[in-house]
This record gives C-alpha cells, structure tokens and sequence, in this order.
C-alpha cells in the first residue's frame, strides 16, 4: 500500500535529469506519513506525464487538486483617504492611514495522485507561484488529467491561481462577476453580501437632482435607504 | 501531439449546421430532473446536443472557509450538509481523515459501528438513486415512492442510533458519539434481513421494463481509459469495467475482514451504472449481516481522545473513503492550532461531472437528462 515518496524523487531526478534542481523532497511530521515532493511550476506538467506513462509508476489517477494560501509576515501601508463629497471643504483633509496587508508569502497547490492499475498511492506533490499578487500562475495539469480541470477552475476562482495552459479557466463556484478570492487567508468579509449596485439605484439619485428636499426629509431618506440597502 | 493526448483532449462536435441554426437551451437550475439547483448551458442541433456547459454554484457557501474558523470538531455537523442523502459517509471520511491527521486508533467496536452505518448509507443512497433515476425516465411517483417507503424504514433506523433522521452528527475522532441502543441490532438486523426482498421486488419491476431498456441502454458511453483520466469514481468507473473500490484498495477501517465482492460493469453505459447500484446493494447486504453477526462489545469510542478540544500536530494529511457516489477525500492541514489551516473536500459527485459533456454530445437533449441522473450527483456536496 505504501509507497517511498523520497525514492520516486530520486527516480524522477535520474530519469529527467534536467529537473532534478527543481525537484525538493518534503518531509510530512503528521502520522499520516504522507511525505510529499515539490516540483517547479514549469517542471510539473513534464513531472506528472513521467509519472502517469511509466510502468513501474503509473500514477493514472489524479484525485484531489487542492489550493492552500500561505501568507507571510505583514506590512503596514500608508493610504491616503480622499475627502469625501458630503464634507464641508475648509473642515476636510486628506487623511491618512495605516493599513496591514499581508506581504510575501506564495499560493500552493497540492495534488493527491494515485494509481489503479497498481492500487497503490496517494503520492503528494505539490508547485508554488512565486508570491501572492501578480506572480500568480502554476501550470495547468489538465492535459495531462483531465480530473483536473474543475479542481483547477476551483482553485483559481477561490485563491486566484493562474492556471497557465487549462483549456476553460473561468470562475466555477462564485459568479462571474465576482471579483476577489474567497478563500485567501487575508480576504476580508463584505459588510452586506446581497448588496449590488443595480440601474434602479442610479435613477433613485437622479430623480433627488429634479426634487430639492428640505434638510430634515434628506435626513429622514437617508435611513431609509440604509435600511432598505441592509 | 501524441494519440493519448489527442483522446484525453476536450471534446468537440461539427454537425456543419449554420451558429444561426443551433438552439441554446438553459437546463436548470430550477428542474426537477437536475437534482437540485445544477444548470446546463446547451446547444442544439435539432435534437442533437452539439456543446453543453456546466453552471455550478448556485447552493455555494464556502464550506471550506467556514471550517477553516472553527474547531475541528465543530466541522463534524457541516459535513453532513455535504451529500444529504448519505451524511454517516461523510461524518466518516472526515473523521477518518482527521484520524490519519493526528494518528487516532479506533475501538474494535466502534469499527464494526462504522461499517454497519456507512453500509446503511449505501444501501439508502442506492435505493433513493433508484427512485431519482427511474422518475427521470418518466415513471414520475410510483418508484420514488417504493424507494422512499423503505429509505422511511432507515431513517427510523438512524434516528433512534442518532437522534436526527439526515442531520446525523455522528462520528467522532477515535469512534462514534454514542453507542448502540438496546434492541437497535435486532431491529437492524430484521431490517437487513427482509432487504432482498425488496431488491427482487424492485429488480422485477424494473430490469425487464422495454422502455427503461430502449432509454438506458449504449447512452453514455466513455472509453475506461478517459474514465480513469478524468478521475470518475464509484459505481460510474465500475459500469466501465475497472473494478478499484476503495474498501478493497485501502480497506480502511476493517473492510478486509468481510467477504465481499466488487460487482462492474462491460459496457458502461447507463444500463450498467443503474444494474451495478442493484448489485452493490446486494453486496452491502452481505457486508451487513457479517457485521451485525460479529460486533463486539467494548468501547464506542477511544476513551483518551477529548475531541472538544482537539488539537493536531503540525502535518498534513488526506483521508479518503468509497462513498456511495465515489471517492470522498479531506485533506486536511494543520499549523498546531485549535482549527485546521487547509481544509479541502475531494467531492466525488464535483469530480464525476468532469465528462458530462464528453457523455452527451451527438445524443438527443432527453438523453442528457438520463446521463446525469445516471451520475447520481448531490448538489450540497458539488457547489460545497
């Protein structure tokens, strides 16, 4: 049943030997014994159809594609609050602002591979982006499994991986439209999840232009649409 | 591009008719034949299905955020909310990952308790399937009612072991919450044993029937190799013909001790996946007479193990059991803390619509709905 993840690394790095440099062994302190490889974004998908084409391997089963975000450290940011409208103009500045965000850091996914013709598994590996914002991309597996394909749609649509090279990457559980990444450690929740701007509202502000109100009815408006929006 | 590749690409079919030509049907997401709130996006041709894309979402709660700001333990309810018509399953695989998490040791009895439970599941599951299915062939009622009469008798099974009739809540790190009732294995044990009967009586009803024969039969074939490939687990990938069960592969728990066998399918067309849901029943069957003859007495649950407050070690770990739709896996991380860091469900009803496509294009739109009760999906466990 078990199998020795450090020798199949080992194998890899004999076979292809130009990955072996991108090829690090990850020991696992749980019980579960579940050690794991780690292998460079561009490796992975020459790694995967080494691993599903070999007798002796044949990791035909890809299962499980899961995302982890794994921030580091924080930094605080200096934002600058613009004055708002409503303000008067001698009274308002500029404000400023200490925000913490967290910097550094990287996105993993980490991939359970198992093989039924051998009945043997799960063999872990796992690829990295390069940090947290812009550098955010693995390699696709899903022409190498097609199991992959939802699994990656998934990751990317909650943690922001760029899958580069999947056939249909879109959002798969949130709407399209939706922008952010739920599952990042640092995702902050919305105040009112139901709230969408929607056509109505701009014409509500509109129709305000053509029927001056008195202060005490603006007021009075005011929480009714806080209500309304609640 | 190699001839592997090419068969492992997405699909893609050419009737030559003009884009002005082609109808786009919405299917879903409110249907009665799509099992929920799941939606597909279809063109056709005619009759004919030329591309169909998959809408998830709509029952989306970020299960796995939720889990990951709570205890361990406090996950154990939400898991049931996964597939809801088979939570002790799901209690399972999650308590079995976290066993594995933290290298837990379960009480032989709480082993055979289990077994009993995750067997009722399947046979639950595979009974109400049977009802879905034969309902999206347009034998509306009469056989979702056979089916729900005997899903009656196990919920009362279940209520009086659990407390809750779906809502179960029943495993715990290192056994169950609580033990058997007095008298629950005689009643179980009736039950199991007058289940054949049923069975033949469904079988009767239904295997010989010319129109269920004619609308199953050579729809929704995929070759093994593609199935293999795009990960379809459970009863699916056994219609194709690969018999990996994942209580013979890992025989997690104690599932080597029992005589069982793994029935699968030739053809792997729809016919198959309902005849080997009939078959698996009778399986389970099997598995539970042994258990109900063998259970020990002893402890329910591992008496050092304080699952309140649980803690893991540093690790990571992935656990994995054959539910009655496929492979359900968590894999679970974690950084030392009261909850888990990464939380992950391997859903199987998410994975095995990867091919749903690939099964429908070139047949006719009333084929699609066939195939996709033939995949036999939940939506709590899809959208998560």
């Amino acid at each position: 049943m078990s199998i020795i993840v450090e020798e199949i690394a080992k194998q890899i790095g004999k076979e292809l030997p130009h990955l072996e440099a991108g090829l690090t062994y990850f020991e696992n302190p749980s019980p579960s014994e579940q050690h794991s490889i780690l292998v460079e974004s561009d490796n992975l998908v020459e790694v995967m159809t080494y691993l599903r084409d070999t007798s002796g391997l044949e990791f035909d089963f890809l299962s499980n594609v899961s995302g982890v975000d794994w921030p580091e450290g924080e930094v605080a940011e200096k934002i600058t609050i613009e004055k708002s409208e409503g303000e008067s103009e001698e009274g308002a500045e500029d404000k400023e602002q200490e925000e913490k965000k967290p910097a550094g850091g990287f996105l993993e996914v980490v991939y359970h591979l198992y093989s039924m013709a051998r009945k043997e598994g799960p063999l872990v590996l796992r690829a990295r982006t390069k940090d947290r914002g812009v550098n955010n991309a693995v390699a696709s597996v899903t022409p190498v499994y097609r199991s992959a394909e939802f699994q990656e749609r998934e990751a990317f649509d909650l943690f922001g991986i760029d899958f580069t090279g999947h056939p249909d990457l879109r959002r798969i559980l949130m709407w399209d439209e939706f922008e952010d990444s739920p599952m990042r450690k640092d995702y902050v929740n919305p105040d009112d999840y139901e709230y969408e701007p929607t056509p109505h509202a701009d014409t509500l502000k509109r129709a305000e232009a053509h029927y001056p109100q008195s202060e005490a009815e603006q007021v009075e408006s005011k929480d009714e649409q806080a209500e309304s929006t609640d | 591009m190699s001839v592997k590749e090419n068969i492992l690409s997405k699909p893609t079919l050419e009737t030559g008719a003009d884009e002005d030509q082609l109808l786009r049907v919405s299917l879903g997401p409110q249907h009665p034949s799509t099992h929920g709130v799941f939606r597909m996006n279809v063109m056709l041709d005619g009759e004919t299905v030329v591309s169909l894309k998959p809408v998830f979402g709509y029952l989306h709660r970020n299960h796995e955020k939720i889990a990951e700001n709570i205890p361990y333990l406090s996950s154990m309810p939400y898991t049931d909310r996964l597939d809801y018509l088979c939570p002790l399953s799901n209690n399972l695989a999650y308590a079995l990952s976290v066993e594995k998490l933290a290298g837990i040791e379960v009480p032989e009895r709480a082993e055979y308790i289990r077994i009993i439970t995750s067997e009722l599941t399947r046979v639950m599951n595979h009974t109400v399937f049977m009802g879905f299915f034969l309902g999206d062939l347009g034998a509306w009622g009469s056989a979702l009612m056979y089916a729900f009469r005997e899903r009656e008798k196990l919920f009362d099974l279940i209520e009086e072991l659990t407390g809750a009739r779906m809502m179960t809540n029943y495993m715990r790190f290192g056994g169950c919450r609580n033990d058997l009732p007095v008298g629950w294995i005689e009643k179980t044990k009736a039950f199991v044993d007058g289940y054949d009967s049923f069975l033949d009586e469904m079988e009767s009803l239904t295997l010989g029937n010319e129109i269920l024969l004619a609308r199953t039969q050579n729809i929704g074939q995929v070759s093994q190799e593609l199935m293999i490939n795009a990960g379809i687990t459970g009863p699916m990938l056994r219609a194709s013909g690969v018999p990996y069960d994942i209580r013979k592969v890992d025989s997690y728990g104690i599932y080597d001790r029992f005589d069982f066998k793994i029935p699968y399918g030739e053809k792997g067309d729809c016919y198959d996946r309902m005849m080997i849901r009939f078959l698996e029943m009778r399986e389970s069957i099997k598995i539970l007479k042994q258990a109900i003859s063998d259970i020990p007495e002893g402890d329910y649950v591992n008496p050092k193990i304080k699952s309140s407050k649980f803690k893991a070690k540093p690790g990571e770990a992935y656990g994995r059991v054959e539910g009655p739709k496929g492979e359900l896996g968590f894999h679970l991380i974690s950084d030392g803390g009261p909850n888990p860091y990464r939380y992950h469900v391997r859903p199987p009803s998410f994975v095995n619509l990867t091919l749903i496509e690939d099964m429908c294009l070139g047949l006719d739109l009333a084929d699609v709905v066939v195939i996709l009760g033939s995949v036999d999906i939940v939506l709590g466990e899809v959208d998560r």
